[in-house]
This record gives structure tokens, C-alpha cells and sequence, in this order.
């Protein structure tokens, strides 16, 4: 493989973890309060208000069963105006944080979920309030789940924004497409797929090990 | 003092209202160990929940040393939280957390300095006996260690009270019985109001002065753990109460039908309760000695302790002529004893005359 080529990959792994880390940080710094409120709101939860919570709910349902590449053409206009442009590896990034939100969400909600309620009595026993319960019960109990959790997030974004390549986003998805298989060159084809492998492989060992470390279970 | 009046809860199930208390009035003064005792499914943890609201009952009043709690807005009610400890049956420690950092969680929710929290964290560790647990997590300590931690972070706002939800129910016996001696120096020494919640009647006669027995969400029996154990009205009081004291009879009178006309050769049966002073007297040996032509013959005993009083049961039966029965009955009478007469019964072993 030519320098230029392994240039060319280089690039584009770039590219693809710039997506991949921009989205999850966003989506992250909305979908993990997103998550919490899915819980909170519940009936019966700490801060009960059953209608909200039908809201949101629905609304995370509804994107999270539109697939991605029809999600990513159908918000185009939202895109261009977010970040003045539909095309390229930054606009990319809208509708992978768009998608990522309500699947962090009911994540993060199936993590806290797992928090037992006797924990959340003890707490309110104590005389904590609503927001000291989220953030030091629910959360530190529930942190090496949604560790694990997010670690899936990830993982299927790395895999989405090479979806988003294919509408100009860049990437080692729109490499592998343009060069391997466009052009026919099964070798950049054959090198981006071992590079998505071991950057999944390296993702998932260590948001396990994170995980592991932080549960005292 | 605690007190509830007229406390009731209905939850609302899927099939209509389900009523979980009925009308409880309940008075705890301060300083003492009461006890609610009820099978699974009675209320009582609900109960117990409703006197620091985490459960608000549907109709009745809590008051708290004169406070109206259902009156408070929610900083007041978390405010008098604070000052009601609350330990579990499955102790509810934060597993992420270790046994310093959960103790010292309620102060940190209070917004207390950390040298403060330090102090105080300290003072409890020795306490509860956990000195040298302090950087251990949960996960690594025995359940008897949890619970001494759960105790710990109970106390660490100084409360009044301490409401107790089977707290011991998850433990070996050994290890409730250093849970309740724990429970009752707290009492002791910082002269706390303690509610303890419970379906075993070892609980409520190791450590509580009064006792309440829960049925069906009312309250069926109640008054000192003496008098309820002694003279027990209610069938359900009866029943967890033989739990702990066994009536049964020896295997040559078991079986045989116990009837309550007297007839040739059977034995009378006489239930004996001893309570204080009269556990250590020597009744029987005196009774044997002025009563030489009444068979007696011992076919149950035992002697517990109710908190701190003895408390001696015994079963006998006499046999022989009925007019020197009689007389010895009424010298058992005269004694400090409770008699009572079962019935007449004939040992299965030997031939029907």
C-alpha cells in the first residue's frame, strides 16, 4: 500500500473518531439527563409527572425507529441550519448526536433502573432531596452499568458514522466505499475493516475494564 | 413520643383499593423499645413507614414530639427526617461507596464540613465495633458488618428515634442476637425512642418493653411484652408466641385425647407460669413435700427471660384423689403463679383400666 493511501487512512480514522468522540460527548451531556428524567418522571419515581414522562417517552420512541440513514437525510434542513451545511465530517455530527440522544437515554434509564429502590427509600429517609438522590445514589450506584452501556453507544456509533460517510461526512466508511469498492481496490477495503475491528475491540476493552474497575459489587 | 391516630392507607391496585392499615392508634413514648409484630402481608412495614412518611397514609394523623408530620411542606418533612434513623432488613448501603463514605453520607447530605463528618464518623465507627473496616465496601463485609453499618448511619444525624424494618430478619441467630444487644445499648445509652418491626417473637422478647400485634392491617393485641407473653387474648398472639415456647407433651400422653371431665387413672393437666421473683422459688418441691398422696409428674419446662425478668412455663400432671388435687391446686394458688387447668389425660402407654 502506497504512502498515500496509508495517509489516506490515517485521515480517515481521524475522521471517524473526531465523529465518533464530538457526537458521544454531546449526546452524552444530553442523553444521560435525558435517562435519568425517563426514570425520575416514572410513576412512582422520585419525581413522578406521569404525562411528561408519556412525552418524552414517545418522542424517544419515535427516533429511535427511524433508521439512520433515512434519520440522517430527513433532518438535512435542521443540519445546514445548525452548522450552515449538510455536507462534510462536522455535519455529520448532527444526525449522529440526534440518533445517539434517545439510545443513551433508554440506556442510561435501564441502568438507573437497575438501582434497588431500597437504596432510594434509604436516601429519602435521610431526608435527601430528588436531585441529591440522582446524583449521589443513583448515579455512582448505577455508573459501571452505564459504563457499559455508553461502551455499546459507541460501538454502534462508530458504525453510523460510516453510514454518514456516504453522504459526504468522510470517514473509514466513505474510505472503504470510494477506494475499495468503488475503485475496486479490495486492499483499502480489507484495511478498513481491520481498522474498524481493532478500534471496536480497543473501545469495548476499555469501557469493560473501566467498568470492572469502578464496581464494587 | 410517636403517635398515630386513626392511621389508614389504601393502595390503589389494579382490581380497586387495597386497604393495607385499617385504623391504627398507636402511642410510643420516648426512651422505649416497642415492638409490632404481624406475619407477612399484616402492615407493618407500612406502618412503620408511615410514621416518617415514607408511605403518607390515606386518612389519620402522625405527630412526632407534638408535630404535626403530614402538616409539614417537604424541606420541613426532610428536615424531621433527618432526625428519624431508618435501618433495613437489607441494610440499603450504597455498594459503591465504603463503610466511612456511607456513614458519612447522611451528613454530607446535611452540607456538614468534612472535619466534622470526620469526627463523627469516627465516634460511630467505634460504636458499632467497625474501626477497622472504615476503607472496606460493602460487598467484602458479613451481614451482621452491614447492619452495624446501616446502624452506624442511622445515628449519625443524632436522632430521637430509630425505626428498625426487620432488621434482624437476613441475620443467623447469632448475629441478631449482637444486632438487638447492639440495638438496646443505643437505647440505653442515648436514650432513644426505638420501633422495631418483626415476625419473629424472639425479637420482641429479647429487647422491646411494649409490643403491638399487627392483623390484617388493625391492631389485634398490644401492651407490655410481659403481659402479652403471660396472658396472650388473640388467637394470632397465641400462635407466634407458641412459635417460641413449646407445649408439646411427652410422647407417652401425646395422642391420647385430652378431655376435661376427670376420670379413673388419667392425669390432670396444670399449665404453671412463673414470671419475676416466683421463677426461682421452689413451688413444686414444696408442693411434692404437703401433698405426699398426689402423684405429680413433670411433662414441660423451661425458663427464658423476657428483657430482663424471668420467665418460667411448666406443664404437670397430678393424679390421685380429687379432694387432695383441690387442696393442692389451691396451694399453687396462694403462691405468685398463674395456673391454668388444660384437661385430664391417660398415658398411652399403659393398659385402659
Amino acid at each position: 500500500m502506497s504512502d498515500a493511501m496509508t495517509l489516506l487512512l490515517l485521515k480517515s480514522l481521524g475522521e471517524t473518531i473526531y465523529m465518533v468522540a464530538i457526537s458521544m460527548v454531546i449526546a452524552s451531556a444530553i442523553g444521560i439527563p435525558l435517562g435519568v428524567l425517563l426514570l425520575t418522571t416514572a410513576p412512582g419515581g422520585i419525581l413522578a409527572a406521569p404525562k411528561l414522562n408519556k412525552v418524552i417517552g414517545s418522542i424517544v420512541n419515535a427516533i429511535r425507529s427511524i433508521p439512520f440513514i433515512i434519520l440522517m437525510v430527513a433532518i438535512i434542513p435542521f443540519t445546514r441550519l445548525v452548522v450552515g451545511s449538510a455536507i462534510g465530517t462536522t455535519a455529520a455530527i448532527v444526525p449522529l448526536v440526534v440518533a445517539a440522544i434517545p439510545f443513551i437515554g433508554r440506556q442510561v434509564e435501564t441502568s438507573l433502573k437497575e438501582v434497588p429502590y431500597g437504596l432510594v427509600e434509604a436516601a429519602l429517609s435521610m431526608g435527601a432531596t430528588p436531585l441529591q438522590i440522582i446524583r449521589r445514589v443513583l448515579i455512582p450506584e448505577a455508573l459501571p452499568s452505564i459504563i457499559a452501556q455508553l461502551t455499546t453507544v459507541i460501538i454502534s456509533l462508530v458504525g453510523e458514522s460510516a453510514m454518514a460517510g456516504a453522504i459526504g461526512g468522510g470517514g473509514l466508511g466513505d474510505l472503504a466505499i470510494r477506494y475499495g469498492y468503488q475503485r475496486f481496490r479490495p486492499e483499502v477495503m480489507l484495511a478498513t475493516v481491520i481498522i474498524l475491528i481493532v478500534l471496536v475491540q480497543l473501545v469495548q476493552f476499555a469501557g469493560n475494564t473501566l467498568a470492572r474497575h469502578l464496581n464494587k459489587k | 413520643m410517636i403517635k398515630l391516630s386513626h392511621v389508614e392507607k389504601t393502595y390503589q391496585g389494579p382490581d380497586g383499593p387495597v386497604p393495607a392499615l385499617k385504623g391504627i392508634d398507636l402511642e410510643i413514648a420516648s426512651g422505649e423499645i416497642y415492638g409490632i409484630i404481624g406475619l407477612s402481608g399484616a402492615g407493618k412495614s407500612t406502618l412503620v413507614r408511615c410514621i416518617n412518611l415514607l408511605e403518607r397514609p390515606t386518612a389519620g394523623s402522625v405527630t412526632i414530639d407534638g408535630q404535626d408530620m403530614l402538616a409539614l411542606s417537604d424541606s420541613e418533612l426532610r428536615e424531621a427526617r433527618s432526625h428519624i434513623g431508618m435501618i433495613f432488613q437489607h441494610f440499603n448501603l450504597l455498594s459503591s461507596a465504603n463503610v466511612y463514605d456511607n456513614i458519612a453520607f447522611p451528613l454530607r447530605l446535611a452540607g456538614k464540613p468534612e472535619s466534622e463528618i470526620k469526627a463523627k464518623v469516627t465516634e460511630l465507627l467505634r460504636l458499632v465495633g467497625l474501626d477497622q473496616k472504615a476503607h472496606q465496601y460493602p460487598s467484602q463485609l458479613s451481614g451482621g458488618q452491614k447492619q452495624r453499618v446501616g446502624i452506624a448511619r442511622a445515628l449519625a444525624n443524632d436522632p430521637k428515634i430509630l425505626l428498625c424494618d426487620e432488621a434482624t430478619s437476613a441475620l443467623d441467630p447469632q448475629t441478631t442476637k449482637a444486632i438487638l444487644a447492639l440495638i438496646q445499648r443505643i437505647n440505653k445509652d442515648l436514650g432513644l425512642t426505638v420501633v422495631v418491626i418483626t415476625h419473629e417473637m424472639q425479637v420482641i422478647k429479647e429487647i422491646c418493653d411494649k409490643v403491638a400485634v399487627l392483623d390484617g392491617g388493625v391492631i389485634a393485641e398490644r401492651g407490655r411484652v410481659l403481659d402479652v407473653f403471660t396472658n396472650p387474648q388473640q388467637p394470632i398472639t397465641k400462635e407466634f408466641i407458641s412459635v417460641l415456647l413449646s407445649n408439646d407433651l411427652p410422647a407417652a400422653f401425646r395422642g391420647g385425647a385430652v378431655s376435661q371431665e376427670p376420670s379413673d387413672g388419667a392425669y390432670m393437666l396444670l399449665r404453671l407460669t412463673f414470671i419475676g421473683d416466683s421463677a426461682d422459688d421452689p413451688v413444686i418441691a414444696d408442693m411434692i413435700r404437703r401433698f405426699p398422696d398426689v402423684e405429680v409428674t413433670l411433662l414441660f419446662g423451661n425458663l427464658d427471660q423476657i428483657k430482663a425478668t424471668p420467665f418460667g412455663r411448666m406443664i404437670i400432671g397430678l393424679r390421685g384423689a380429687q379432694e387432695d388435687i383441690q387442696t393442692a391446686i389451691d396451694y399453687l394458688r396462694s403462691r405468685e403463679l398463674k395456673e391454668e387447668v388444660i384437661g385430664y389425660v391417660r398415658r398411652n402407654d399403659t393398659p385402659a383400666a
